[in-house]
This record gives structure tokens, sequence and C-alpha cells, in this order.
């Protein structure tokens, strides 16, 4: 390699520190879409009858469907017959503790600042690892078990729990919901699972690592999160990807309960590999996250900072069912180069007084395309009902799109529904004035970023908020002039 | 310290400044007055390096560097200051947390040591006391919700934390009250030294009441026409800009 190309190489790993590949042997299924393969990994992943039935019910529902055309995307056509749809690192066995997962395994988490050695692990966070289409790790079991806890795998709750999991899976994203949802029930791997019991504060905060790694892989994971009576859950989850010129396919389920007086807490740190400043390669996000206040007095609050994928298509929701029941969603969307997002949320007011509150960022960059794209439906139940909306983008140079699409619909003349929204460019005279007090025009920019985000780093775990801002500045650089 | 020297700028083209020489020697505080239009703020954002203002022709010496070269953050690292006639809103971003920021950059780039937070609240709320500007200034945004005053005392503050060698105030004075306008004067004055120098710009007299200028110029057309003690700007206040500029036309 030359000096120049060993450098553009170093500084485009600077950028995106997360883009290597971990060399391990996989064990992986034949590329293709069919009864078949399901079949074979249901059977891989030793599930019972019904499951897999559930699963080939959701695939006869794909068939039928189309993809989403509504978004402000330009998308590429997906063959899904040539994604190998499970991919996991060889082993014997399942190992039973940490101690026997492949070193190179725990390598590659360590590499990504989620260290889940005996001694080294994060202090005060629980994290479930999942490697390609396997949960390899998850720390601090024990620990939370004694709090009446249940943090897992997604596979091992089927195994350990599978009532559980039985009872609460597709109850609030049905297998038909939608044609990404169809197929990931048709063909979810692995992803995390959380129960808290009645009355129960969790001890400390849970978080899922998601990697992909292996080659023409996608990665379907399926995470549930239920919260009995009275309990709490802070949840994180984090992703990254390797840099590669072919475009990978993410399309997750992610599931949450609440019930009387529950509070769920679930933050994301999304980072897959976005592509490359040509737009090429980068992961497509095509993800349903809902969660279901399903009693009265319980909450959800969805906290997302995308910075990565090349397409980010996301719309984390909430049905407020039970009566005072409120949902919050706070996110920070960047996009640069030629990333897309098309991201916001749902708020299905049913119940009674029942209040949201949606504060969403926009930030775009290069030539980027940055949508909001949100409903707040107020059904005829919904008495007195209250929604707050506040959609602000921040436009950094003069090749970038910023789009707000907000769908309201109120059935209840007592409900009340507020929407605020912005759209700025980043000041010349802003950084100008940084500048002539000696900030540099990229630590400007990151300062002034980072006050724009401020109302949503806020309701971030302190830990993770440091990491969203550092991973702002990261993908800031260079983005200016 | 600062020698301007046949100084052309403009702006989309438009010639604002046309050959402007002026020299500030060290510990000197010199005021530049001037009817509106006449290239006052021109040469305060000149001197700090906004983007759009070019130098056609002549330079800008400070301390034996020709600013030209220097980026705006450069130009601040070097000991320059502009105190804004409109300070700008940063929503967001905490004050203290911008000051100490914009401080330990221009300590790194001059290859000093950083300063620790206690340090730095400990100076900042003295310079806060003095300016008689509330603590709970140093939680909220940068200049977000200010009252003018308070804007522009925040400049002050700004100032006394930087320790420039070189100040410009760029109208600084305008739309202070009486109590203000003191207090920003007591600000500036307690920051003279024989090394550090001020370039006051300013409408009004009344400021140069409480400051004592070394030197007064007067800038119209993009030009000093006239430059005098404390008595010329004396003179100002009471016969205004025109009797000068119809000497200037006439000669």
């Amino acid at each position: 390699m030359s000096q120049t190309t060993e450098q553009v190489q170093e500084y485009i790993q600077q950028r995106y520190k997360a883009g290597f590949y971990t060399d391990i042997d996989e064990d992986r299924v034949p590329a293709g879409l069919n009864e078949e393969i399901i079949a074979m990994i249901s059977a891989k992943k030793n599930e019972p009858e019904w499951l897999l039935e559930w699963r080939l019910k959701a695939f006869q529902q794909w068939k039928k469907m189309v993809g989403p055309n509504w978004a402000h995307l330009k998308l590429p056509p997906i063959d899904f017959q040539k994604i190998h749809y499970y991919a996991a690192p060889k082993q014997e066995n399942r190992p039973k503790s940490l101690d026997e997962v492949d070193p190179k395994l725990l390598e590659t988490f360590d590499k990504l600042g989620v260290p889940l050695h005996e001694r080294e692990r994060l202090a005060g966070v629980a994290v479930d690892a999942v490697f390609d289409s396997v949960s390899v790790g998850t720390t601090f079991q024990k620990e939370l078990k004694e709090a009446g806890v249940i943090f897992c795998s997604f596979s091992e709750a089927v195994q350990e729990y599978p009532d559980l999991v039985r009872e609460y899976l597709g109850s609030v994203v049905p297998h038909t919901d939608n044609y990404f949802a169809a197929l990931n029930s048709a063909v979810f791997t692995d992803g995390s699972f959380v129960y808290i019991p009645k009355d129960t504060r969790c001890p400390m905060e849970l978080s899922t690592y998601f990697r992909i790694n292996a080659r023409d892989t996608g990665q379907f994971e399926r995470t549930l999160i239920v919260a009995e009576p009275g309990s709490h859950v802070s949840y994180l989850e984090g992703c990254t990807a390797p840099m590669r010129d072919e475009n990978q396919l993410h399309a997750a389920v992610v599931e949450l309960v609440a019930k009387e007086r529950a509070h769920i807490k679930y933050s994301t740190v999304q980072n897959w590999y976005p592509g490359d400043e040509n737009g090429k390669g980068g992961i497509y996000n095509f993800v349903t996250k809902r969660g279901d206040c399903r009693e009265d007095d319980s909450r959800i609050t969805w906290t997302q900072v995308e910075t990565g994928s090349a397409i980010t298509w996301k719309y984390p929701s909430c049905i407020l069912r039970g009566d005072r029941s409120s949902g919050e969603f706070y996110s920070v969307a960047l996009t640069r180069n030629y990333q897309q997002a098309d991201t916001g949320t749902k708020m299905i007011h049913l119940g009674k007084n029942t209040t949201s509150k949606i504060i969403a960022k926009g930030i775009s960059a290069g030539h980027s395309n940055n949508s909001y794209r949100g409903l707040v439906r107020m059904a005829p139940r919904a008495e007195s009902a209250r929604n707050y909306t506040q959609c602000d983008s921040l436009l950094i140079g003069k090749q970038c799109g910023a789009h707000t699409f907000p769908y309201i619909e109120s059935f209840n003349p007592t409900a009340k529904v507020e929407h605020e929204a912005t759209t700025s460019r980043i000041g010349e005279d802003q950084l100008f004035y940084c500048r002539s007090r000696g900030l540099g025009e990229e630590d400007a920019v990151a300062l002034i970023v980072d006050g724009f985000c401020k109302e949503v780093f806020k309701e971030l775990p302190m830990e993770f908020a440091v990491e969203a801002k550092a991973l702002l500045e990261i993908s800031l650089e260079g983005a200016v002039g | 310290m600062l020698r301007i020297n046949n100084l052309h700028v403009s702006i989309d083209g438009k010639e604002i400044l046309k050959g402007l020489n002026l020299e500030i020697g060290a510990g000197e505080l010199h005021a530049i007055m001037g009817p509106n239009g006449s290239g006052k703020s021109t040469l305060g954002y000149v001197m700090a390096g906004r983007e759009g203002y070019d130098i056609t022709e002549g330079s800008i010496e400070f301390e034996g560097k020709d600013l030209n070269d220097m980026e705006p953050e450069d130009r601040a690292a070097a000991g320059l200051f502009l105190a804004f006639q409109y300070p700008v809103e940063i929503p967001g971003v905490n004050n203290a947390y911008f000051l100490r920021s914009a401080l330990n950059a221009q300590k790194k780039a001059r290859g000093e040591e950083e300063v620790d937070s206690m340090t730095f609240l400990k100076t900042v709320r003295e310079s806060l006391g003095q300016l008689k500007m509330d603590d709970t200034l140093l939680k909220r945004a940068v200049n977000e919700g200010f009252s003018g005053g308070e804007k522009k005392r925040n400049e002050i503050v700004q100032m006394a934390i930087l320790q420039p060698k070189l100040a410009v105030l760029d109208e600084t004075d305008s739309g202070l009250d009486i109590d203000a306008l003191k207090l920003v004067a007591e600000g500036i004055n307690r920051l003279r030294n024989p090394e550090r120098s001020f370039m006051v710009i300013t409408h009004y007299q009344r400021l140069l009441e409480h400051l004592t200028p070394d030197h007064v110029h007067v800038l119209s057309g993009g030009r000093i026409i006239e430059s005098g003690g404390k008595e010329l700007a004396e003179r100002l206040e009471r016969e205004g800009y025109s009797y000068l500029q119809a000497e200037a036309a006439e000669a």
C-alpha cells in the first residue's frame, strides 16, 4: 500500500472507527429466502413448533406484500434471494459462560468499546452482545436474576421462558404489520428479551450491542421488553458494522409492553456504517419499533441518536391505550454525504388524558436528505388528550435537504395538538462568533450542533450522552466547507 | 502593536474602506468615531477576519504579523478580541462551557496549559460580579434571551476572561443605559495596562467621557479624516460630524 492510500485509509478509519472486520469461521445458511431456509433457521435455534408456524405464516403474508414507497427515500431494489439469513460464529456448544466465548469475539466487542470480560465490564450496565445472527453473551445475568429481572438473548428466552415469549411476541407489532416487520417475523434470529416483574426497578441499565460482521448477510433482530405494573427499566442499544462497498440489510422489530404505572425508557445510538463519501455501501436500516402503553398511567420514552446507515426508515411509536398513559419521542438524526433518513414517530392516543411529546432534531450535511415524518392521532375516546411536537432542522452546506411531514388526525374535540417546526441553516454569524473567540471551525460546528441537540441528549443516560456527542462530532468532521 | 497601512476593503465588490491608516501602540486606547455608514463596523469585522470582507489593497499588521494570512481563531489566539455590536445567540450552548472552550482553545494554540474548571469558574464569577451580572447567567445559553444590555456586558465578561492584547470594541455603548454604560466603562478601565491596547469604535462621545482615550480618530467615507486628542471627541459632540465632512470635501 502506498503512503497516501494508507493515509486515506487511516483518515476514513478515524471517521468510522467501527469499520473493521473480524476474521472468524462462521456457520451460515445458504443464500435465499423460502420455507426451507426458515425451517433451517428455526431448527438451528431448536425452536418449538408454534414458533416455526408463526414464522411461516409471516412469510406467507410477506410474499403478498409490497415494500413501502411512501417515504421520502430513493430506495434501490433489494434482492432478497441474495441474502444469507443466518450467520453465526462456529462453536461446538453454546458457551455456558462468558469465559468460554471465542476470544476473537471478546476482542471485537472490546475494540468497539463494549468490554464483556468480567473484570472490565461497564460499571452498572448489563450488556447483551449480538454478533451477526446470534447473541455471544450477556453480562450480569446472575445479579439481575436476583432482582427478579430477566435479561437474556431472544433465543435463550424461547428456550427458558417460552410461555412469556408466546404471550407477548407479536402482541405489539403483529407479523402482518408491514413489509419489513413481516420479513423480520419470518427470519428473525436474535435480539434481547427483557422482563421486569411487578414493582421492580431494574437495578442497572440494560443494553444490547448489535454487530454485523459477515458479508452478504442481513441482520434481523427481535427485541421484546415487558414491564409489569409499577416497574421501571432503562434500556439502550448500540450498533455498528464493517465498511463495505455492498449494502447490507438490517430489519429489526422491537416491541415494548408497559403495564400499569410502568415506565420503559428505550434509547438508541445508531451508528451502522453509513457508506462512503460517494454514497457507496452502507446499511439499509428498516426498523419497526413500537411501544404499547397497555394499561393506565404507563409511560414509554423513546430516545434515538441516528448517525449511521445509508438509509434509515424508522418510526418508534407509542400506542397510548391506558388512561393517563404518556409517550415521548426524542430524536437526533444526522445525515451527511449521500445518507437518507426518513424517521419520526407515531403517537396513537386511545385512552383518556393521554399525553405525548415529540422533540425531533434533524441535521443535514453534504448531499444528504433528512425527513421527519410523524403521526399524532387522537381517537374518539381520547378525551382531553394532549400532544406537543417540536421539529427543528439544521442545514449544513447548500446541497442537503430537510423535510417535515407531520400528520395530525384528531377525532376528539377535547384533544389538543400543538406542532412547532423550524428550519435553519447553521449561521455564518454563529460560526464567526465562535471562531473570533478562538474556536476552530470544526469545533465551532460541533458546539453549535451540540447546543441544537441539547434537549435530546439530556434524555440519554449519562455515559451514552457523552458517547452520542462524540459520535456526532466525528460524523461532522469535514462536513463544513 | 497594530499598524494599518493604506487599507482598502470591499464587500461584494463594493469598496467600504478606502485607504485607511492607523497605528496603535502598546497600552494605548484609541477611539474611532464617525457617522453611520462610514465603515466603522467594517473595520472591526475585517480585523477579526470575517468572511466576505476582502482586503483589496494595504495591510493590517498585528505585532508584526499580517492578519490577512490568519484565520479568525488564529487571530484570537494571537491576542485579538472583537466585542460585537450585535452579540450572537447560540441556543443550547451553556455560556460557561462556551467561554471555557474558547479560552482553552486559545491556550492550546499558544502552547499553554489549559485551565481547569474550578479556577475558571472562580475568575468568571469575579468578572460577573464586577459587571453586576447574575451567576445564573453561566448556566444559560450563550446570549439567548439576554437583554441588549446583558449581551453587551457579556462581551466585556468574555474580554476579561480571554485577556486579549488588543481589544476592538464595536459600539459596545449602543443600547446601554447610564448605569450599564458606567459598568462597561469600568470593565474596560480595569483591563487597561501598559501592554494592552484598545480600539473603541463608537458613534457617541458619552462612553469616552469615562475612558480617557489617548487618541481620537474620525472615520468618514472609508478613511480617517481627522485625528486628535480627547478634545476632538468633545468638539464632535458639540458640532456634529458635518463640519468635518465639509472640511474634508473642500480639501
